[in-house]
């Protein structure tokens, strides 16, 4: 009790609750505008946060990270398209909702729904905090390192159908970490004789050019598009209590929604399907969903707002990113000497849990907006979409210039603008591409560390959540195998039965 | 033969215009990074492989490989969809606003960010094909917006424009520190 006044404490002043503040109002704006997104809101303050309080500057980036999927229904539900690419599957039925005249319904039940999953995905991550803070020192190097090592597999896995290309994305982020000059032998590696290879790319500069820049590029050479969206009238606050309704299932998506955030590499959109799935499959109406089902987006918005919270979890017991965003806040936590991982709960509970507590805060904070904000934010998704890019472009220079004042920063992050429209062009994942940056940084420095103190390799599986972590492993990967194969085979049967 | 079309066609993936260039780019890329591992990552003979410098680079490089290699199959054995040469010019037209970028990041050092910053805004989104008073009027607003909250709000790190130096004594430094 003691720790959470003292996290109270660190909490409630000036500067951290203005950026509490900012960040959620913020991120829900950023939500609504379709074409912008959490990843490039949060790339481009990366670097500002930097000059901020380490709580100050995290609470920003969280307001943002917590808040922009309730902006990201709005536009879901009113135009059929998703703000933030996670509110996908909110157009299922969201839009059907609204072209029967039930827009407002709609709205209500998926902002009640992002409460209710965020909530109480808090709580738990509350509640496990005891059990995180006594597990998580029984993490020593090996086990740091399968578990960064299993991230990698689950971000590949996830990857259904573009397994291939997440893991030479992945393979891409691995070999992007290791260029410069090696730490421990200082040998050079994949610089090819360049200076400005010498120091490695920069995790930040990499992220600005593969969100940032890259939705800059797209937006501006696509045609123009300036979508329309009629004003909602009547009491959202009614409409939003019906989620009681339905608590059942938007208990079930938060759920899945913790589940799925805490296993690193898998995130929302796992969480979302397995919740949708589940919602349908119990449901009375299975055939509305699609068609405008209000349990089919309680189910996916409760879902996609429990994983922010979740994803916490291994990034703070750990220090191991889960996806792109928890990977760039890891950036700020480095900047600031606050290394997550086991020592963060040992030596800075009141840290961590005032973490908790802006979570919380956050959720209240932005449901009180959106309750009297929707009709303002329609006007915002009005904005002309290559009017959007040139934003974006002016705001990605003090992203990447004001890290290092390098000129060279800025190039190299155009490059991977480039790269990252081509990928998104060709709907190909940017994500194992950071993870496998930030990962294979982590993957590196544990092996390293815990080869020095054994002897033989079978050493390294002689303690239970190390043999635990290789069973896991394992079991993944020869499922996954497993069902690649059946895939296959029945994706042949089919190419050859004769009524094709 | 057929029984070999039979197993390519196991590979086979949804496709988009454009997918087989970037996929064979991508592994001629990933075995230029392989051919240069001898003399980009090296090995200096210690004891344990993973304790080597160029272990992680070769893992990626391996992974870049192998995967690559599979993704390159995949694509090729699926059907074609017409348009590769036009979704090949937009990637190349993205390359335009890389120069309007490096040229931005060119000006701020020498004209200042404020001025670099409301002059790349407004000839950009003429360039967009904004040519209303009150787009290009929001484009300015955006700019001088964008300076203040970052250089005079949050006092992010960038610097004076060189022509500032010519400002009048009374101006200049508070122009250098804000603007």
């Amino acid at each position: 009790m003691e720790t959470i006044f003292q996290a109270a404490e660190l909490l409630f002043n000036w500067p951290v609750l203005v950026a509490l503040l900012i960040g959620s109002v913020g991120g829900v704006v950023i939500g609504a505008i379709p074409g912008v997104g959490p990843a490039v809101a949060i790339a481009i303050l990366l670097p500002a946060t930097f000059a901020l309080e380490p709580l100050v500057g995290l609470t920003l980036l969280l307001g943002i990270y917590g808040s922009s999927m309730y902006g990201g229904s709005l536009p879901a539900i009113l135009i059929n398209t998703p703000g933030t690419a996670v509110n996908a599957l909110t157009t299922y039925d969201g839009y059907p909702m609204t072209r029967r005249g039930e827009a407002l319904r709609a709205l209500g039940l998926a902002y009640g729904a992002s409460f209710f999953g965020a909530v109480l995905s808090i709580l738990i991550l509350i509640l496990l905090s005891p059990v995180l803070a006594t597990v998580a020192p029984m993490f020593g190097s090996r086990e740091i390192f399968l578990a960064a090592l299993l991230g990698i597999i689950l971000v590949i896995i996830a990857h259904r159908g573009q397994m291939a290309a997440a893991g030479m994305l992945a393979g891409l982020g691995i070999l992007l970490q290791s260029v410069g000059m090696e730490p421990v032998n200082y040998t050079m590696r994949y610089t090819f004789g360049l200076d400005w290879l010498t120091s490695g790319l920069d995790l930040i500069v990499v992220v600005l050019g593969l969100f940032a820049l890259s939705q800059a590029f797209q937006l501006i050479v696509e045609p123009d598009g300036a979508p329309d969206a009629q004003p909602v009238a009547g009491s959202l606050f009614r409409a939003m209590r019906e989620i009681w309704t339905y608590r059942r299932t938007a208990a079930t998506g938060g759920g899945f929604g913790v589940l799925m955030g805490v296993i690193p590499g898998v995130g929302e959109f796992t969480a979302q399907f397995l919740s949708y799935t589940a919602a349908r499959k119990r449901s009375r109406t299975p055939d509305m969903f699609g068609r405008g089902s209000p349990e089919g987006l309680v189910a996916s918005e409760s879902a996609n707002n429990a994983v922010p919270a979740a994803a916490m979890i291994p990034l703070l017991a750990l220090g191991i990113p889960g996806e792109a965003l928890t990977a760039m806040m890891l950036s700020v936590f480095y900047v600031h000497n606050v290394v997550p991982g086991p020592g963060l709960f040992q030596n800075q509970l009141d840290f961590v849990y005032a973490l908790y507590l802006a979570l919380l805060l956050l959720n209240v904070i932005v449901i009180l907006w959106v309750l009297v904000s929707s009709n303002l934010l329609i006007r915002i998704i009005r904005i002309p979409t290559r009017f959007l890019g040139v934003a974006i472009l002016v705001l990605s220079f003090v992203g990447v210039y004001s890290l290092r004042n390098s000129a060279v920063d800025c190039m190299i992050a155009a490059g991977f603008g480039v790269f990252g429209l081509i990928l998104k062009r060709l709907n190909l994942p940017t994500v194992p591409i950071i993870l496998g940056m930030v990962l294979g940084g982590i993957m590196e420095v544990k092996l390293r560390a815990s080869m020095g103190r054994l002897d033989s390799v079978v050493d390294f599986v002689n303690r239970p959540i190390a043999a635990l972590l290789v069973f896991v492993i394992v079991v993944i990967t020869v499922q996954s195998i497993r069902t690649a194969i059946r895939d296959l085979r029945d994706r042949h049967d089919s190419s050859n039965s004769p009524n094709q | 033969m057929q029984r070999v079309l039979n197993f390519l066609a196991l590979f086979r993936r949804e496709r988009r215009p454009g997918d087989l260039i970037f996929a064979a780019g991508f592994l001629v890329l990933a075995l230029a990074c392989l051919v240069a591992v001898p003399w980009q990552a090296q090995f200096l003979g210690k004891k344990s492989l993973v304790e080597e410098p160029g272990f992680w680079p070769s893992v990626g490089v391996g992974m870049m490989v192998v995967f690559g290699a599979i993704h390159f199959v995949c694509t090729w054995n699926a059907p074609r969809l017409p348009g590769r040469l036009q979704e090949v010019i937009l990637w190349l037209r993205s390359v335009e606003f890389v120069l309007w970028f490096s040229v931005y990041v060119g000006a701020v050092p020498v004209i200042g960010y404020l001025p670099a910053t409301l002059l790349f805004a407004v000839l950009l989104s003429i360039r967009a094909g904004y040519r209303s008073v009150r787009m290009l009027t929001s484009a300015a607003g955006l700019a001088l917006a964008t300076v203040l909250v970052f250089k005079a709000g949050l006092g992010v790190r960038l610097p004076a424009g060189a022509v500032y130096q010519y400002l009048p004594d009374g101006i200049r430094s508070f122009v250098m520190v804000n603007f």
